[in-house]
């Protein structure tokens, strides 16, 4: 996972309420087995509108997205992550995100900035003329407009994204713990620890 | 002195912390896990790459569901037939040798257990109460049906899990949905979680665990309670519960990797013990009186868009939200309809009755049991029926269900999650409306440009009987 600091550049101001995955990446772009390439597939069905937000070169390779509440709910695929990170999206603004797209977003290295509806607001008019400047370390987001809000994040997300760290190893080292607790349920819940054999 | 009174979830969760670190995440114990061909490869990919190991390969059950054409598998002959789209047949191939190579139990497209992960499950007994489940999609919250903690997951999830047996979870809030009184005639499973996210919204449960309360799960059978967890996740809570008792037992017992001998004892002693202690606590209740409850649709292209089949197409003006106003007039927009339309009114051409939400062998006979003896509708061209599993299939075609699904004009198909998100080639034609039993009615789900209606396997026989969607209480006898 490549670490973040500091995210500063234009934001799409999409706005959009209970965007769903499905709209983030459609089914068809499931097939693959790789996580790359999928950013051509990213909003497709929004992408048919002409004068979408997406393909206004105003912009082009912005590492912001703004959304509404709610943001990426429906199905768990992580595709979603990936087409953002593959359109250079390393941050998302809004009010509020589902669980699982959340927690997807994180372990790829993308900031998920939760603020109420009215700062989001503002956001969305700023961005559609100025850059935004998200400082990760001081847990906030600011505009050349001198706006100035403060976001939430738990403190581990947080120290992962600042080190880029693999959530997969930091877990390997705390295998001793895993053995005991799987020790301990052979013991308490037998018939969960006997698996199924392959 | 007595220990304080605890949710079925928090004993669930308990049970499965290892550690907990200072800011409140936790290390938490994963039993079980399914993998299935789409959210998987990258993961195995990740472990090649970093040249690591799966931790538990025992606890970890495969099968492909939803990139399997639903088509004939086999040829006269028995012969394996090759996948038409490549990219499918890449996809199925790489989950093949990912098995293979690291050691995990598999059910090939051709097994005859081969079926939905969400189905394959609990009819194995892999599924167990009290167990922690995941797998890398949303609807894993169906295992909740028989009191196991269940949540979708994405694939660097899946990697983290099959490395290290464990997540890195924060823990949910608790979220109480009970429905106070019974259910009228007709009014299935199906009906009530439609309505509950009618009630929640597809926000109303994120960051919470719903447990659903009431005599009426009481008296629900296992499959009613695996659809109303499925769609949990549709109300935005990544699971839902539903306590184990003693037909979650009688329901278990004797599946093929459910506990054996002494060990079912054992376990069946504990499961007892989940049930919510009286007195315990949740962070939020929402109550619903199941006599308001009548046969339920969507409307629009969002699961909480739900009316009873006796109303009309709302007005966005309707809505005191302006962004819900806005989003009812794209949803209708997109579903082509008229506020004020009756429901009712709605003709449809495609019926799809399947999906982990709805394709068990009770939702096949109560389509079945509308549709003996009719047949549907001219305007109805496509009509499938695709059984969850194909267990359940052979269990139809023994009750002689696939007679009467063929001889209604459907087609009776092979297992797989197939029109519910049409990565196969079973797709609703652009334009076109779907009364489906599956789970989701987001645009373009069913396919580009399909129109979905969400509503219960015998709702979408009445529609494909009318050509309409349709109160199935309505339809008298055949």
């Amino acid at each position: 996972m490549k670490e973040l600091a500091e995210i500063e550049g234009r934001a799409i101001p999409y706005g959009a309420k209970n965007v769903d995955t499905d709209v983030i990446i459609p089914a068809r772009w499931l097939k693959t087995i790789t996580r790359e390439g999928l950013g051509e597939g990213a909003f497709e069905t929004v992408r048919e509108k002409h004068d979408n937000v997406f393909d206004d070169p105003e912009y082009a390779g912005a590492p912001i997205l703004i959304a509404g509440d709610n943001f990426g709910c429906g199905s768990s695929r992580e595709h979603a992550a990936w087409a953002l990170l593959d359109m250079g999206v390393r941050a998302v603004i809004a009010p509020s995100f589902s669980d699982i797209f959340a927690s997807n977003a994180f372990k790829n290295g993308i900031l998920t900035v939760a603020l109420p509806q009215e700062q989001v607001d503002r956001l969305l008019e700023v961005a559609r003329t100025q850059p935004l400047h998200i400082d990760l370390e001081a847990q906030s987001v600011t505009t050349p407009m001198q706006d100035r809000f403060r976001f939430e994040i738990d403190s581990f997300r947080k120290h992962c994204l600042l080190e880029g760290l693999d959530e997969v190893g930091l877990t390997l080292e705390r295998s001793d713990a895993i053995t005991n607790y799987e020790q301990r349920q052979r013991s308490d819940a037998p018939w969960l620890a006997k698996g199924v054999n392959a | 002195m007595a220990s304080k009174p605890r949710t079925l979830y928090e004993k669930i969760w308990n049970a499965h912390v290892i550690e907990r670190r200072e800011d409140g995440t936790c290390l938490v114990y994963i039993d079980r896990h399914l993998v299935h061909e789409v959210t998987s490869p990258q993961a195995f990919e990740a472990l090649r790459i970093a040249g690591r190991k799966l931790r538990r390969p025992d606890l970890t059950l495969a099968v492909p569901d939803h990139n399997v054409p639903t088509t004939a598998r086999v040829d006269d002959a028995g012969n394996q037939l090759p996948i038409a789209d490549p990219q499918s047949a890449a996809q199925l191939a790489a989950l093949e040798k990912n098995v293979a190579d690291f050691g995990i139990r598999y059910f090939d497209a051709v097994a005859p257990q081969q079926g939905i992960v969400h189905v394959v499950g609990p009819e194995q007994g892999f599924s167990l109460p009290g167990a922690t489940i995941v797998c890398g999609d949303s609807h894993t919250a169906a295992h909740g049906g028989v009191g196991a903690l269940a949540f979708g997951i994405g694939t660097s999830e899946v990697e983290h899990v099959l490395a290290t047996q464990t997540l890195l979870l924060s823990p949910s809030k608790t979220m109480e949905v009970r429905v106070e009184g019974e259910l009228g005639p007709g009014i299935t499973s199906k009906d009530l979680i439609l309505h509950i996210i009618g009630v929640i919204g597809t926000a109303g449960g994120t960051g919470y665990v719903i447990e659903y309360r009431g005599r009426v799960f009481d008296e629900m059978s296992v499959e009613g309670r695996l659809t109303v967890c499925n769609m949990s996740i549709e109300g935005g809570a990544r699971a839902g519960l539903i306590a184990p008792d003693e037909t979650t037992f009688a329901y278990l017992k004797g599946r093929p990797m459910a506990p054996q001998g002494a060990d079912w004892d054992a376990a069946v002693a504990w499961w007892r013990t989940l049930a919510t202690d009286p007195g315990a606590s949740f962070d939020k209740t929402v109550v619903i009186d199941a006599a308001d409850i009548e046969p339920c649709v969507t409307w629009g292209t969002s699961p909480e868009d739900v009316v009873a089949i006796g109303g009309a197409v709302p007005s966005p003006e309707s809505f005191a939200d302006p962004s819900k106003r806005e989003a009812a007039q794209k949803s209708l927009d997109y579903m082509g309809l008229e506020p004020g339309t009756r429901m009712a009114d709605i003709p449809v051409e495609n019926i799809f009755i399947g999906s982990c939400t709805n394709s068990r062998i009770e939702d096949l006979r109560a389509a079945a049991a509308v549709l003996k003896g009719r047949r549907k509708a001219d305007n109805v061209g496509w009509a499938i029926v695709v059984p969850g599993s194909g267990l359940v299939k052979a269990q139809a075609e023994e009750e002689g269900l696939d007679r009467i699904f063929t001889a209604a004009g459907f087609e009776w198909r092979e297992p797989g999650c197939s029109a519910c998100l049409g990565m196969n080639p079973d797709k609703v034609a652009p334009g076109t409306r779907c009364a489906s039993t599956s789970n989701r009615n987001f645009v373009g789900r069913q396919g580009p440009g399909a129109r979905t209606h969400l509503l219960s396997p015998a709702m979408a026989a009445a529609a494909a009987v009318t050509g309409r969607l349709t109160d199935v209480r309505d339809l008298g006898e055949a």
